[in-house]
């Protein structure tokens, strides 16, 4: 039942002299949602970067569905990739809605079928249509701005969200009541890939099927949740969960 | 004063016009080149900057000179004055648009290609729109500096309003130059004034909003 849908073969990046990822190989199946935890400088974002191909790899290989990135249309992969990030990016000249119909206008979706997808995400993401589509971001809080994020994210119903630190700069609880909607929309949403990358781990542990955790452009343990807690790979992993263990017991209550 | 406008009027009208038919013209041609050379130069970082290099050089000259050096190539009259004035606002409006279009947050840039913008479309719905308060800045900056500068092109018999001040001046009266003074006052804050409703018209839904 797996299908290998996103795959690193030696991939190297760098910038000039300084080799960000020397060396990275992993496979994510469809319809996982895999959490990429790291500190920064570890390379996590690179990767992201390099999935949707803002960024090139320096050597090796990334196979999206089986292709080569390399072979394949950028600006045409890219509107089938929804991407979220941490600055949230919407735009300040346009409204919610908008902003949500940026990709389907680009595949000339009609106007009738945009409108009716907008008030659908917006209901998904659960911010009321009749009040918000025509308000401007700025008109929302952080909170709101980030779920409209989301649902721009998955506008056109791509096959794989990127979510580039997506949270980090909410308050916890607005953060805890996001991460529980994405997991609802993850599940709700059958054979959708999510990749997230965090520095959190409890948001990491909560979110991903498999966390990938980085350290210095490398991949120190690819695992679930649960075997990562109960068997890190090495001291690097143990230390960094050594805050969490205590917190095991409340997490593992959600994620059952 | 009064007495004066009585028996002038319909010069000092057809002034006003030559002014602003003088100033409007540089404005629109400078506005032209400067949009070709944004789309021709955008992303050549170092051509732009030698361009606007050039241009800050030209700008340097002082006014009176240029018309001078001028006149040997394109003669007396208004052509002569259109050409400096085009190139005066030239660069003020060539600095402003970088600036605008750079300043622009590199993050939504990012968030845009990322979406799978194109490169145009980026540039058209992104980078062009967020930059419209700095480009329309830059506009009147333009147009306040070349409705002053447009005075001395009456040496060069250009007409304008700068024929009143120097009326005044060659006959040592006041009146003339307060009249001449006032007149291109009015007619910068008209044309000021027009510019900014195109501003406004563009820009209110979500300046408004930020603003508040």
């Amino acid at each position: 039942m797996t299908k290998p849908i996103i795959q690193f073969k030696h991939v190297q990046k760098r910038f000039g002299d300084n080799i960000i990822i020397p060396d990275l190989n992993f496979t994510v199946n469809q319809g996982e949602f895999v959490t990429i935890l790291g500190s920064s400088g570890s390379g996590k974002t690179t990767t992201l970067k390099m999935i949707n191909g803002l960024w090139q790899p320096s050597a090796g290989e990334i196979l999206i569905d089986g292709q080569q990135i390399s072979k394949l249309d950028q600006v045409k992969l890219r509107r089938h990739m929804g991407y979220v990030v941490q600055q949230i990016g919407l735009f300040p000249h346009m409204t919610i809605a908008e902003n949500i119909a940026v990709v389907p206008k680009m595949l000339q979706w009609s106007h009738s079928k945009i409108d009716r997808r907008v008030k659908e995400l917006l209901e998904l993401v659960r911010l009321e249509p009749g009040v918000y589509a025509n308000r401007y971001p700025q008109q929302l809080s952080g909170g709101q701005q980030q779920r409209v994020g989301v649902a721009r994210a998955l506008a056109t119903n791509p096959p794989y969200v990127l979510f580039d630190e997506p949270f980090g700069a909410l308050d916890a609880l607005t953060r805890s009541e996001l991460q529980q909607e994405i997991k609802r929309i993850h599940e709700s949403l059958a054979d959708k890939t999510f990749m997230f990358v965090t520095h959190d781990i409890n948001e990491a542990l909560f979110l991903g099927q498999r966390v990938m955790v980085m350290h210095k452009g490398q991949i120190i343990q690819f695992a679930s949740p649960e075997v990562l807690v109960r068997h890190p790979a090495t001291p690097f992993v143990e230390e960094l969960l050594g805050t969490v263990q205590q917190n095991e017991n409340l997490w593992r209550h959600q994620h059952d | 004063m009064i007495e004066y406008w009585n028996e002038n009027w319909p010069v000092m009208l057809e002034d006003v016009q030559q002014h602003a038919v003088m100033v409007l013209s540089s404005l629109g041609i400078a506005l032209i080149i400067a949009i070709i050379i944004i789309l021709l130069f955008l992303r050549r970082r170092n051509w732009l900057n030698g361009l606007v290099y050039f241009f800050s050089l030209l700008y340097s000259i002082p006014s009176f000179a240029f018309f001078a050096l001028l006149l040997p190539v394109s003669g007396l009259g208004m052509r002569t004055a259109i050409i400096v004035l085009t190139i005066y606002s030239e660069y003020v409006l060539l600095r402003s648009f970088i600036t605008g279009i750079r300043e622009v947050d590199p993050q939504l840039i990012e968030v845009a290609t990322g979406m799978g913008m194109t490169k145009g479309q980026v540039f058209c719905q992104v980078q062009l729109p967020l930059a419209l308060p700095a480009i329309f800045s830059g506009i009147q900056v333009a147009l306040a500096s070349t409705m002053a500068m447009a005075t001395i092109a009456a040496t060069i018999s250009a007409g304008g309003l700068g024929q009143l001040l120097f009326e005044g001046l060659q006959g040592q009266q006041v009146v003339p130059i307060l009249w001449g003074t006032v007149l291109t006052m009015a007619l910068t804050l008209v044309c000021a004034g027009i510019v900014q409703f195109f501003a406004w018209l563009l820009t209110h839904r979500w300046k408004g909003v930020m603003e508040k």
